[in-house]
Parts: structure tokens; C-alpha cells; sequence
């Protein structure tokens, strides 16, 4: 069923892409519902799927790398600008080194044929929807890619078949399909306000339409609109108090799934969130998003660092320093203007990285360890030095120590925050320290003291190179995550900017 | 055709969408998981009937789709995947409500008061009357559908509850005059509602896992 949507999604693309060579937004969507499709009917012996896999997360790769060269504007239904290239090319980055993660640990996981060919199948799914997701104009259009991204994950948390993973694909479901559903009411809604000022069809539903027409929409159905909106991606989005969902996923799904869920999906939410808040903002009488954006965002914040305290399951505590991080950004982008909204996207980008970074390495412990408990995990930096420094920077990186683009992203909030709203300096001060020193115990824990035992689950890291293909990536995110935070070339940097003056 | 008050157009519709919004209480004060499935057929029976007046009265036969798609799944297909599965599975025939029926009930009528005092405000300009009462009315479905899913423990009756919620959107698209891509959202909505049923019958989701208590989780998880 999966696949027909997929198919579906095909069909209705080439219509909208016109009669002439389809545009490299929509390559990029099909190349990985292709590869899904072509992952799914192949015979899952051996380490072929694991291969295709990178193939296709590579290609999709420098497709979005010369996605950031092609002139920007619209395709149809999609639109590319500053906003949202700079998402979609650390997207295709996470996405790459995620196959290659997951080609390594694959046997650690011990699944049968059909899972196996289920989990591949739906990661290609996932990734064409999330690519979709980020570049789309056309607000049903990113819905639609939205929920295939749900239904994708949905399979991935619950490939296991575990009564735990059950159990956290289940809650996943039900939450986020209230979500999606509510979000979906926020577009009908959104639709009405604008359909008596553009008129009937397409146009009432694109973004940069609206952008444009929002002074002169009804500023009533503006409002109760983004409050769909917000409640209904801030679901998919982990927003407090509506993440719960988020922590089980990331613990019960397969190891490469966090880093998907915490690096990508949370960021296209979080991106339909910014584009609806960017038209409510841009009609005076309407509702001011701002406060609910920094509401929600305190809350995730000041939660996730109570929370983070608590955690002995590794891959739970990091999953709640997801949330606390989208709290960070949602402040961000709550306070608007170009510099916070800078800080919001940097940030943004600066955590998918970093996140994916350390879950890799958290992941890559855990099979070693044969567990993901705090307690059996520690002194990797002696046991595995160039695992355990790189969990160990990654960590820090998330409490916020520099260089990485997390540090810088923090420091410009919190200086924006003291100019603008000097209360909210203390509170996200608070907030910051509770969950940077939660961080660094659980740092100490898990990378420095004595080593414990190790406890190989059978058969992982069989591939030649071996504890390699994990430490790649990771010290490969960490660089560039220093990058992005220290210096960022130059076309870079005005993509960014471009982005942040879309918000307003 | 004019859209106000005492022409067909806007009575049928009306009447359609008071009963898809009646069939939602009559949903929160069934105690049999089977009485509970023939009322969420009829509210699907009658979803696909709003529909397919909505085209008739917009002239727009992509509606007429939409309206045949809801009656095959809503009215049919998933009522009687349901009741195989609880046949299948021999779950509790009663259902086990959260809060007492009466106090769920005065919830729905003050949530349908809320939906009222919401939209009718704001869309007192530029709306066509018939779009505004349309909203009200999917509004409130919305909301009774989310009561459902709270008010209800037993797995079933909370997807029955999700699936009202979506019976509630589908509704609010098919009002609005001229919306692009409905046909696509509410068969891909209807997609998302087929696939959590599918979860259902798969994972086989029984009374152990029946409940979004997050408490029960704990033992699953490390933290308990």
C-alpha cells in the first residue's frame, strides 16, 4: 500500500512538472521513491540491499548538492529558495551517511527476509517524502508528503515486532495521525482565508501566495488556522507538550532510525510551522505567532532539561535532547527578525547534524556493549578511542560548548533574547545549564572512567573496515558541524541569510 | 444557484452535515464496540451523501469521487474489516468509556458551543454563509472525534474516534468552494486512516496495548 502511494505521488509529480524534462527538485523526490520500490522487490540475501541502499542515498546526495546551484524558483508544486536548500542538502548528507551507518550495524539487527526488505524499502520512502516535504510550495502537497513521511516511519519504529516496539509505533501512530489530521484542518482553513482574495484553485494553497496576499485575507480564519497548524506539526515536530511519542520511537526502532527521526523529520515539521507562522505574521490583526512559538519552545526547553536528568536509557536521553533543541529553535523563530531567525535555522541544521553524529556513535556502543542502558556503556574513550572522543565531542557539541555551529546558534539567541526580551534571557539561561550539565554527566558516563565489559552482539561490524563506517560519519558530522558554526563559505552564508529574511 | 438560508443548496447541505455532527454524538453514548461500528457506517454513509451534494451544487465531479470513495471505505470496507477483527480477536464486546456517558455527553454539547462561539465570529466577512455553517459543523466534528478518542480505553473505539475526526475534515474540504486538490487530500487522508486499521489488524493491538497510558509503557521502557 505503501508503494501505490508512492506510485501515486509519481504520477500526479510528472503532471505537475509539465510536459519538459522534469526539474531537479522532483528527481530528487523519485530517484529515492525509485530506489524504494526497487529495494523492495529485490531478494534481501547478503549485503546487495545494504549496497543499493548507500547507491541511492549517494545519488540522492549530489542531486541536492546541485540542487544548491540551480537557479532557485518554482517547479509546479515545488519551490526552492534559501529556506529550505539549506535543509534539503543536510537532508540528503544525513540521509547518506545514515545508509552508511546502517549498512554496518544491518546485522546487529537480525532481521528476517521481509523485514528486511520492509526496512529498506521504507527508509527510501521516508527520505523521498522528507525531500518533498522540504521543498514543497504547495501546502497540500507538503501535507500529503508529510503523512507518506509518518507512514514510512510508522513501518521503520515498528519493524521490529517486539511488544515494545509495538507499543511505541502504536503511540507514534495514533499521536501523529491526530496530528497530521488537525494539521490538514489548518490547510482547509487556510485555504478559505485566502481563496476570496487569489481565488479558486491552485494558488490558494501555495506559500509564496500567500505570503504575498496575507494582509488582505481574513485575519480571523488566519488565526484559528495557525493554531491547527501549529498543534498539528508541532505533533510531528516533538514540541512539548505534545512530543511523547518522540522518546519511545527513538529507543524501540532500529538503530539508524534516530537519526532520521531526530535529524530530519522534526525539521521539515518545524519548517511547515515557520512558513505558516511567516503568512499569520504578515497580517497585523491576526494572531502574533511569536508568543506561541516561544510558549511552546519554553516549555520543550525547561521540560527536556528536567527530563534529561532522569534518563538511563542512552537513546531515550538523547531523543529528549531532541526536544529540548526544537524548544530552542521554536524560541528562535518565535521571536522573529532576521538575526533570531538566522540563530532558529542554524541551530536547526547545527543539531541534525550533531544529533545524528552522536546517535550513530550511541548506536555503534550499544551493539558493542549488547545494550543501550547508561549503566553498560562506559569508557568508550579508552575502550574505543576514536568512537568514544567523538561521542564524547558530540555530546558537547549538544550541551553547547564550541565550536560547533550549536554554540554559535545559542549565543546568538540568547544575545538576540537579551536586546529584545531581557526576561527570557534567565529562563532559556536555566534551561541551558540543567540540560548541558545533564549532558555532560551522562558524557562522563558513557566516554570517560573505567571501561566495562564489552558484549559484541554476534555478526556486527562484519563488513572490512569495520568500527570505520561509524566513525566516518561521525567525525565527518562534527567537522562539519565546527564549519558551519566557524566558517561557513561564503554562498553558504547568503543562502542562509536568504532564508531567514523569507521568515520575516 | 444562491447559498443562503431557505434555498436547497444550503438546506440539504445543512441538513447532511447536522447529521454527520448527530452521528458523532450518537457515537460517544454506545457502550457495544458493534453499535459503535454501525454508527461510524452510517456517519460514512452519510459524509459520502454531503459530498456528492457539494458537487452537484459547485458543479465540480471531483467531489463525486471523493463521495464514492468515502461510501466504499467509510460505510463498508472498514466497518467490515472492524467487526472481522473483533470477531477474530474475541475483544470485549462492551466498550470500556474513560468517563461516565452522561459527562462525556455534556462535554461534546459544550464543544460544539465552543466550534459556534469560534467560527461564526471570525468569519463573519467574505465567507459565504454556507461555507461558515459547513466550517462550524466540521469543527465540531473535529473536536467530538478527539473527545471520542479520550473518552474511550479500548484500542478500537479510539481509531473509531480517529477516523470520526477525519469523517470531520473531509466534511470542512468538501464545503469549501473551489479547494484545489481535495480529491488527492482526502483520499490521502483516507490512505493514513486505512493504514492505522491495517496497524490494528497486524500488530493485532489487544487489550494489553489497548490504551495510550503512558504508564503501562514503563515497563517496556528502561526508565521505569
Amino acid at each position: 500500500m505503501l508503494r501505490r502511494r508512492a506510485f501515486e505521488g509519481r504520477r500526479r509529480g510528472s503532471a505537475g512538472a509539465g510536459p519538459q524534462m522534469m526539474p531537479v527538485a522532483w528527481i530528487l523526490v523519485f530517484l529515492p521513491w525509485i530506489g524504494a520500490i526497487a529495494l523492495a522487490l529485490m531478494p534481501p540475501r547478503g549485503r546487495l540491499p545494504a549496497m543499493v541502499n548507500i547507491a541511492v542515498s549517494a545519488l540522492s546526495f549530489a542531486l541536492a548538492l546541485g540542487l544548491l546551484w540551480e537557479p532557485h524558483g518554482e517547479q509546479g508544486w515545488t519551490r526552492t529558495d534559501g529556506l529550505n536548500l539549506p535543509f534539503i542538502a543536510v537532508s540528503a548528507l544525513v540521509g547518506l551517511t545514515t545508509a552508511i551507518f546502517s549498512a554496518a550495524t544491518l546485522e546487529g539487527e537480525r532481521f528476517d527476509n521481509l523485514r528486511a526488505r520492509a526496512y529498506h524499502a521504507a527508509f527510501q520512502l521516508f527520505m523521498g517524502a522528507q525531500f518533498l516535504a522540504l521543498a514543497a510550495d504547495n501546502l497540500g502537497v507538503m501535507w500529503v508528503a508529510i503523512e507518506i513521511a509518518t507512514l514510512a516511519s510508522v513501518l521503520m519504529v515498528g519493524v521490529h515486532g517486539t511488544p515494545a516496539a509495538i507499543e511505541a509505533a502504536w503511540k507514534f501512530f495514533i499521536l501523529c495521525g491526530v496530528g497530521i489530521a488537525l494539521a490538514l484542518f489548518g490547510t482547509i482553513l487556510l485555504y478559505m482565508a485566502a481563496m476570496p482574495v487569489v481565488g479558486r484553485g491552485d494558488p490558494g494553497l501555495s506559500w509564496a501566495a500567500l505570503q504575498a496576499v496575507a494582509q488582505d485575507c481574513d485575519p480571523g480564519l488566519l488565526s484559528l488556522a495557525f493554531v491547527f497548524l501549529l498543534v498539528g506539526y508541532g505533533t510531528k515536530a516533538g514540541l512539548a507538550p505534545l512530543h511523547s511519542w518522540l522518546p519511545d520511537a527513538e529507543a524501540e526502532g532500529p538503530l539508524p532510525i534516530c537519526a532520521v527521526l531526530s535529524g530530519l523529520l522534526l525539521n521539515a515539521a518545524l519548517l511547515a510551522i515557520m512558513r505558516a507562522e511567516s503568512v499569520v505574521a504578515a497580517h497585523p490583526a491576526a494572531l502574533a505567532p511569536g508568543p506561541f512559538l516561544i510558549g511552546f519552545g519554553l516549555l520543550s526547553l525547561l521540560l527536556a532539561a528536567l527530563a534529561l536528568w532522569r534518563r538511563r536509557d542512552a537513546r531515550r536521553l538523547f531523543a529528549w535532547s531532541s526536544i529540548e533543541h526544537v524548544g530552542l529553535a521554536a524560541i528562535a523563530f518565535g521571536l522573529g527578525g532576521a538575526v533570531a531567525n538566522l540563530a532558529g535555522i542554524l541551530h536547526l541544521l547545527g543539531h541534525a547534524l550533531v544529533k545524528s553524529a552522536v546517535f550513530f556513535a550511541v548506536g555503534a556502543a550499544s551493539q558493542i556493549k549488547g545494550s543501550q542502558k547508561i549503566a553498560d556503556i562506559g569508557g568508550l574513550a579508552a575502550s574505543h578511542p576514536v568512537l568514544g572522543w567523538g561521542l564524547a565531542l558530540g555530546i558537547a557539541g549538544l550541551a553547547g560548548m564550541p565550536p560547533f555551529a550549536l554554540f554559535v546558534s545559542e549565543f546568538r539567541l540568547v544575545a538576540e533574547a537579551a536586546a529584545r526580551l531581557p526576561w527570557l534571557v534567565p529562563v532559556i539561561g536555566l534551561g541551558l545549564l540543567l540540560a548541558a550539565t545533564a549532558l555532560v554527566t551522562a558524557m562522563q558516563a558513557l566516554c570517560l572512567g573505567q571501561p566495562t565489559r564489552d558484549n559484541p552482539v554476534p555478526g556486527v561490524f562484519a563488513l572490512p573496515g569495520g568500527l570505520l563506517w561509524v566513525t566516518g560519519p561521525v567525525w565527518l558530522h562534527l567537522a562539519l558541524a565546527t564549519a558551519l558554526g566557524l566558517a561557513v563559505p561564503a554562498g553558504f552564508a547568503a543562502l542562509l541569510a536568504e532564508g531567514a529574511r523569507i521568515l520575516g | 444557484m444562491m447559498m443562503s438560508f431557505g434555498t436547497p443548496a444550503y438546506d440539504i447541505s445543512h441538513l447532511l452535515g447536522g447529521g454527520v455532527l448527530l452521528l458523532s454524538f450518537v457515537l460517544l453514548y454506545q457502550r457495544r464496540l458493534g453499535a459503535v461500528i454501525n454508527a461510524f457506517a452510517v456517519q460514512g454513509a452519510l459524509l459520502a451523501c454531503a459530498a456528492a451534494w457539494q458537487g452537484f451544487v459547485q458543479g465540480a465531479p471531483g467531489l463525486y469521487v471523493t463521495a464514492v470513495i468515502a461510501f466504499g471505505a467509510k460505510a463498508v470496507a472498514i466497518p467490515l474489516a472492524l467487526r472481522l477483527l473483533i470477531g477474530r480477536l474475541g475483544l470485549h464486546k462492551a466498550v470500556e468509556p474513560a468517563f461516565g456517558i452522561g459527562a462525556s455527553l455534556l462535554a461534546a454539547i459544550g464543544l460544539v458551543g465552543l466550534s459556534v462561539m469560534v467560527v461564526l465570529p471570525i468569519t463573519a466577512g467574505g465567507v459565504t454563509p454556507l461555507a461558515r455553517v459547513d466550517l462550524t459543523i466540521a469543527l465540531s466534528v473535529v473536536l467530538l472525534g478527539m473527545l471520542a478518542m479520550i473518552a474511550r480505553r479500548n484500542a478500537i473505539s479510539q481509531v473509531i474516534g480517529l477516523l470520526t475526526l477525519e469523517n470531520g475534515l473531509i466534511l470542512g474540504a468538501v464545503g469549501v468552494t473551489g479547494m484545489p486538490l481535495v480529491v488527492e487530500l482526502s483520499t490521502a487522508a483516507l490512505v493514513l486512516m486505512v493504514a492505522v486499521v491495517a496497524a490494528v489488524v497486524v500488530f493485532q493491538i489487544r487489550d494489553r496495548l489497548d490504551t495510550l497510558d503512558t504508564s503501562i509503557l514503563d515497563r517496556q521502557r528502561g526508565d521505569a
